[in-house]
This record gives structure tokens, sequence and C-alpha cells, in this order.
């Protein structure tokens, strides 16, 4: 029997591997879980784009869930995600904070002229602080908060019809299940 | 035309290479001596087909046959030949190539050198070889074909990575897969030994040879591989805990713990159902880690590009050899523990406490290495463990066989005396408690160094002892035999590695500095000059080359150029100047411009002052010595074992069929 052992052991090894590119095949293997995820989101305190001498905290948005949206006009995928967040905003049901990431503010302004402004609130961070402690580490990213201030849904990388209808409608839903 | 024929060539490899698998076989089932006379010439034939391929992709790269896909991903017209030689084994399907190739070679030195073994027994062993180059050669034809063509032939091709554009490169792959493909001697040897049932202990002193060359040559694949990482990878580190590195020292460890239970099982018949268990381990894990290399299963900067078919086709076949011959070890293994019985206090024991912990070394490595699979089967996340984790089990696990190697050799088969062990440990130890005081006032009380300097001693006390021990007592001619003379060398190569190790890291200076021309930074007493950036060109690349003048007191030591090179498809290399030296290193890398615009102004620099560093090379190379030399003796060249009655039998049996 104890000859056999060595056996058994493989056996489990040969499972765990294919268990290994199987799991490979369900996953991005580049992909990094956020360690914010249902944790609280960090707190802010961040000039509006168009009123600089206002501010908007992460206080100021509590109570209802909201979509904060990543973005520069330095970033080349931010252009390809644009029509996307400009065609879904309405139906989201939650508002859209849109995050200017490391931008001078006049670039910001024009690039959001020539491609539309789906944004309810609008803020800047220019120096790139708070984005740090956002985890952020590309634009663009989009972080689904809720009424209570908690991250439930993250995406890297833009927003597609596709991620839209798969992860962050049902997100959404969820969200608003919970807190009616 | 001729990538074709390439392809043609490995088809019929294959065939070759089943005929040599299954015919042998079957021939020493049933006795039939035709049958178990197809081996040799199937072996040959298959070699000549793989060299054939071999050849044709190698004649690719060096005539820019771009309409290969293989060629025209990894090399281009700019690529120096000696690069786009190596460019052959740069990416996955070229590797496995190479990898069928050796195990050519492997097979055909075996079938020349196993003329005098009994007819049956080289018969299995061979055809094992063959059943291993059927699965390798079917992988390659199936899922990784190197002579694929791509249409429209483009201008010009890829580029070979920058980071194999190394001359550490063109050699570390094919030594290190000799090694990987040499266990597969003994592990033919072990089951061939299974399936004839025949456990003397004779078959285990014709496979020692062939291990002790495998792991040496495994063993300088690996210093070549950790030089290189040092050298070319900018970090000046010399060991990583990365996946792929730890698959490369898995079956280096069995392979270790596989030596010295073979020399336990020839000499005195004890451990033979563990010596053939390590001989599977050693080969399976070598075959382990062709997986963990290509399957994408874990992340690694060393992996290949991943495909999940090549994943399941390399699980299925490490299924059917590993599973296989465990199920075989498991029906067929000796039942009772044979050979002579040996006191507590005996070399047996001291060998025994060795193997265990280079098994559970490599079961650790194994372990850390499969984490963050395991953390994603068990739902808990992609946990990695790293050097925190090997750096302290590690050393824990070495800890009492570089405290027991002193006395092995001192110690007698069966039984041992206790009078001598006091000797070597009153001598040894009050040596390397002497040289420990002294060097504590050298290296300012670092714990580390001082059990690097304490270990040195003690080993080399400890061999020298038995070396003079031998010199006293033995006729001339008679003192060092090759075994011994290699047993000696590589023990005195461990301590020389761990000495390296341990004064290394505990008094290494790093310094990440930015430095404007003309200035100055003061290491470990040597003066650093930054004497600014200048623009050169290679031959496939551009570099940034910075000048650091390095000089201790009014001597000029060392004037140096690390580069940041940048190759002709944009990728970035950083090619770090070393200056080296047998009792410290001097490393300088190049990092940013302080303003990208400005090359000539300030850069942000790595500065090292690395002492000893080179002994942990060259305590592996010693090792590596000692396994070539031990492998020359002359008792293992093989007698003509004319076994009369087996022959007899077969003739028997031939005529009864």
């Amino acid at each position: 029997m104890s000859r056999l052992l060595p056996f058994f052991a493989f056996v489990l090894l040969v499972e765990l591997f294919g268990f290994g590119i199987w799991w490979n095949t369900q996953h991005d293997p580049q992909a990094i879980p956020s360690p914010l995820l249902n944790k609280p989101a960090p707190a802010f305190v961040l000039p509006k784009l168009y009123e600089p001498t206002v501010t908007v905290s992460k206080s100021d948005l509590l109570g209802k869930p909201y979509l904060l949206n990543v973005f520069a006009s330095w970033c080349v995928e931010c252009g390809v995600e644009h029509p996307v967040l400009q065609a879904e905003a309405p139906t989201l049901g939650v508002l859209l904070v849109g995050y200017d990431y490391k931008d001078a503010p006049e670039d910001a302004k024009h690039w959001l002229a020539e491609h539309g402004n789906p944004y309810g609130v609008l803020i800047a961070d220019q120096p790139g602080q708070t984005a740090i402690d956002f985890g952020v580490y590309g634009a663009p990213e989009s972080f689904l908060i809720d009424g209570k201030g908690v991250i439930r849904y993250k995406h890297i990388g833009p927003m597609t019809e596709d991620v839209v209808t798969s992860e962050l409608k049902p997100a959404i839903a969820a969200l608003q299940k919970e807190t009616p | 035309m001729t990538p074709e024929l390439g392809q043609l060539a490995l088809i019929l490899a294959l065939l070759l290479a089943l005929a040599q698998g299954i015919l042998p076989l079957i021939g020493a089932w049933r006795g039939n001596r035709a049958l178990m006379a197809v081996a040799r010439p199937a072996a040959a034939g298959q070699a000549v087909f793989v060299a054939l391929a071999f050849g044709i992709l190698v004649w690719a790269f060096v005539h820019f046959d771009f309409s290969v896909r293989y060629v025209a991903e990894n090399s281009n017209l700019a690529l120096p030949w000696y690069y786009r030689i190596a460019a052959v084994w740069g990416a996955h399907e070229g590797s496995l190539l190479l990898w069928i190739f050796i195990l050519n070679v492997w097979t055909v030195a075996l079938a020349t050198f196993s003329q005098k073994l009994p007819e049956v027994f080289a018969a299995r062993v061979l055809a094992v070889m063959g059943l291993i180059a059927v699965g390798f050669l079917a992988f390659i034809i199936f899922t990784s074909d190197p002579f694929g063509r791509l249409l429209p032939m483009p201008g010009d091709g890829g580029d070979l990575n920058p980071v194999l554009q190394d001359p550490g490169m063109t050699f570390h792959p094919p030594v290190l897969y000799t090694g990987y493909v040499g266990f597969s001697v003994a592990f033919a040897f072990s089951i061939a030994a299974l399936l004839g049932g025949e456990l003397e202990q004779a078959w285990v002193r014709w496979a020692r040879p062939w291990t002790n060359v495998a792991w040496a040559f495994l063993t300088c694949g690996i210093v070549a591989g950790s030089w290189w990482a040092y050298a070319e990878l900018g970090w000046g580190g010399w060991w990583f805990w990365d996946p792929v590195e730890n698959a490369s020292f898995m079956p280096w460890l069995v392979g270790l713990a596989l030596i010295h239970a073979q020399a336990v099982t020839e000499k005195r018949g004890s451990l033979r159902a563990w010596t053939i268990l390590l001989s599977i381990f050693a080969f399976s894990l070598s075959l382990l880690g062709t997986f963990l290399v290509r399957s994408g299963v874990l992340t690694s900067v060393h992996a290949f590009a991943s495909d999940p078919r090549r994943g399941v086709f390399i699980l299925a076949f490490l299924t059917i050899v590993v599973g296989g011959s465990l199920l075989l070890y498991a029906l067929r293994a000796p039942k009772v523990a044979g050979g002579k019985a040996f006191k507590l206090l005996s070399r047996e024991t001291v060998l025994l406490i060795g193997n265990l912990m280079f098994a559970v070394a490599a079961a650790m490595v194994l372990l850390g290495t499969l984490f963050p699979l395991v953390g994603d089967a068990l739902n808990m996340g992609r946990i990695s463990v790293g050097p925190p984790y090997f750096g302290f089990l590690f050393p824990l696990l070495m800890l009492p066989v570089v405290l027991l190697l002193p006395f092995g050799p001192f110690l007698r088969w069966g039984k041992g005396d206790t009078t001598v062990l006091k000797q070597v440990l009153m001598r040894a130890g009050i040596a390397a408690a002497a040289c420990a005081i002294v060097a504590a006032f050298f290296v300012d009380g670092q714990p580390k160094a001082i059990a690097g300097v304490a270990s040195l001693v003690w080993l080399g006390v400890g061999v020298g002892l038995y070396a003079l021990k031998r010199w006293r007592e033995m006729p001339a001619g008679r003192r060092y035999p090759a075994e011994m003379a290699g047993m000696l060398l590589a023990h005195l190569g461990v301590g020389v590695f761990v000495a390296g190790v341990l004064i290394t890291e505990s008094l290494s200076v790093t310094s990440d500095v930015r430095m404007a021309p003309g200035q100055t930074q003061h290491i470990a007493g040597y003066e650093f000059r930054f004497d600014g950036v200048h623009q050169t060109t290679g031959p496939n690349w551009r570099a940034d080359q910075g000048v650091v003048t390095v000089t201790r007191g009014s001597n000029l030591v060392a004037v140096m150029h690390p580069q940041k090179r940048t190759y002709l498809r944009g990728q970035v290399q950083t090619e770090s100047a070393v200056d080296a030296g047998l009792f410290r290193d001097l490393y300088v890398a190049l990092g940013e411009p302080m303003d990208t615009a400005n090359i000539e102004g300030a850069w942000s620099l790595r500065l090292y002052y690395k002492p000893f560093v080179r002994w942990i090379w060259g305590g592996g190379l010693l090792m590596m010595l000692g396994g070539f030399i031990c492998a020359a003796d002359k008792r293992f060249r093989i007698k003509r074992i004319v076994e009369s009655e087996a022959v007899e039998g077969l003739l028997v049996q031939e005529t009864r069929a």
C-alpha cells in the first residue's frame, strides 16, 4: 500500500495542473484583483474641473451609488471608451463621476468639448496623488461605489458594450436590489 | 522546400522512435533477439533524422529564411550570425527541438556504451528512451511545428528577445537541457530494472556515471543561468526563486539525492526501492519543469508564450510517463528491504539524512512554486510565496547537511567509529571557531558573514583531513581514485558556495544614486566617478553608454561602461558593467536620465560592491567538476558481463517459441 503513495501524490498533482490549465482558460493571468474591492473607497477631496475653487469630497457623494470613471485627455484608450460612456450614461441609473487624471485642465476641457461630456460631476486630480490611494495604475479605470462609500466593482481598461451589459449593469442591478 | 524536408525528417524520426520504443520491449518480453536488435539501429536512425531537422532549422536561421514563421518571429537581418544560431532555441518550438536533439545524443551514447550490458536489459533501456522520444516528437509535430510557413514572406523578421542576446545565453539552455535530459538515462535504467524484475546491484553501477554526468551538466547549466541573470537582468541578484529557476532546481536537488543513494545501493545493496523512486522523481521533475515553463500555468519572467493545447498535451504525456512509472514502481518495487544491515552510526545513516534533507527541500520548493495554483484551487486567491519562504526554509534544511558533511567520508559502511568522529569534530570545529573569531573583526560582527567563514573552514578542514588520512594510509596510486577525488572536490565546492552566499548576502553594498557628470560616490572604500553618458552603436542596437571610473586611493581600479541598449524593434535592455575579481565584484547599472531631453546630464545609477559573489559560481563549478571526475572512475567502465546462463536461457526460449 505504501508503495502506492507516490502514485496518489502524483494524481493529486495532475489534478492541480489540470485545474491550472482550466483556470487559465477562464481567467486573464495578468488580471490583478483589486485589494480595495468591497472595502470603503479612500477618502478624497478634489477640485471640480470647471470650478477649481469648489471641491468635492467623498462624503459629498455618499447616499447614492455612483460610477467613478478615471480618464485623461492624453489617454488613447479613453477615446475608445468615451462613445460607450456617452451612449450608456443615461441608462445606467447611477451618477457618472468623471475623474480627470494627471491632466492639464485646459487639455481636459478641450478634449471634453471635442468628445462630449457624459459626466454628472467632474473632478480633477492634476498631481495624481489621490489616484494612488485608489490603486489606479493606468487610465481608463472605473469604480462602482455604493451609497455607503464602498467599492463594489472595478474595471481596468476601456468600458466596452460587452463589459457594460455583462458586468457593470448586473453590478448596478445588484446594488439597487440591496437598497430599494 | 527545405523546411518541409525538416518536417518530414521529424515524422520519420517519430516512426523510428515508435519502432525503438515498442519492438525491443516486445522482443525482451517474448525472448525474440531480432526484435531486441531493432533498438540500436532505430536509435541511430532517429538521431540522424532529428539532427537533420535541427540542421535545417539552423540553416533557415543562418540564411534568413523568413518564410518560416519561427525564423521570422525570432530573428532579423541585423542579428549577428552567432545570435541567429542561438535563436534556434530562443523560443518554444526550437527549444523543444533542441530538447529532443539532446535526448538523441544521450540515446546514441547509451546505445554505444551499452554493448556490454546484458542484451535484454539494454533493449529495455533503449526502448524506454525511445518511448520518451515518441512523446516529445509527437508534441513537436502536433502542437509546436518549428517549420510552419508564413505567407506572404515578410521582408525582415522580428527580433530575438534582447534579454537572450548575450554570450551566456548561447550556451545556458543547451547545457541545462543536457542535464535535464540526462536524467532520462537513470530513469530508463530504473524502469528497465522494474520491468525485468532484476534488481541486482549491478544495474546501479552502470547507471551511476550517467547520473553523475547529467547532474554535473545540470549544475553547470544552473550556474550559467545564475551568472547570466546577474550580468544581464541588471538587478545584481544571482537567484530569485522564480518558478522557472525552481523548475531547474528541483531535479537538481533530487539528482543530488539520487547520486548519493546510488552510491549506497551500489556498494551495499540497501535503499534499492528508494534509489528507483528517486530516479523516477528526478526525471519526472525535469518533465515537470518543461510543463511549468510551457503551459502558462504559472507566470514567470522566463515563461514561453503559452497555449492551452500545449499544456493539455504535456500534462497528458506527464501523466502517462510519471503515472505509469509510479504505478509500475508500486507493483514491482522490491518488497523486502535488501542489502547489508547498518548500525545507527554509519555512513549509510549520514547519507540517508542527507537524502532526506534534499528530498524534503525539493518538496518544499515544489510546494512554494505551486502555491499560487493551490491558492486558486482552494479559492483563496492567487498567493505567491517568494524569497522569504524559500530563504528561510532552504537554509534551515541544508544546515544539517553542512554540519554532517565532514563526517560522511570518515564513517565506515555499516558501522562507524566514534573516536575518529570526535577527532574530526575537535579539529574542524576548533579551526572553524578560531577562524570565525578572527573573521568577526573583519566583517563588523555580521553574523551571516561569520557563519560563512565558519562553514567554509568547517567543510574545508573536514575535506582536507580526509584527504590527509587517505594520503597517510593508502599506497601511492591508490590514494585518490576518481570517485574519491570527485567527491572531495564537490564537497569542497559546497563550502566555497556557502561562504560565497553568506558573505555576499551580508556584506554587499548597494547604492541607488543620482549622479551628474564629474560627481563621485564612495562605496566600500572605492570611489566611483561618473564621467557622463555618450551614444554608441552595435550590430543591431544603439545605446546610451555611461563611463564610470573607479579608483581606490590613488590607484585606478577600472573604467566601466554600463549601457542602456535600444534594439531595432524598440526593446530596451540594460547591460550592466561588471569589474570582476576573486574577492569582490564592482557592478554598475545605468538607470534613467534625470532629464530625457539631455542624456549628457545627470543619470540615476545603481552601484554595487559585492564581496565574494564569484565564490557562489566557483562553488557550483567545483561541484560540477566533482560530478564529472566521479563519473570517470575506472570502476564504472563496464567489464563484459557474459551471463552465459542468460543467453542460453534465451536460446532455449527461442527454440521453444
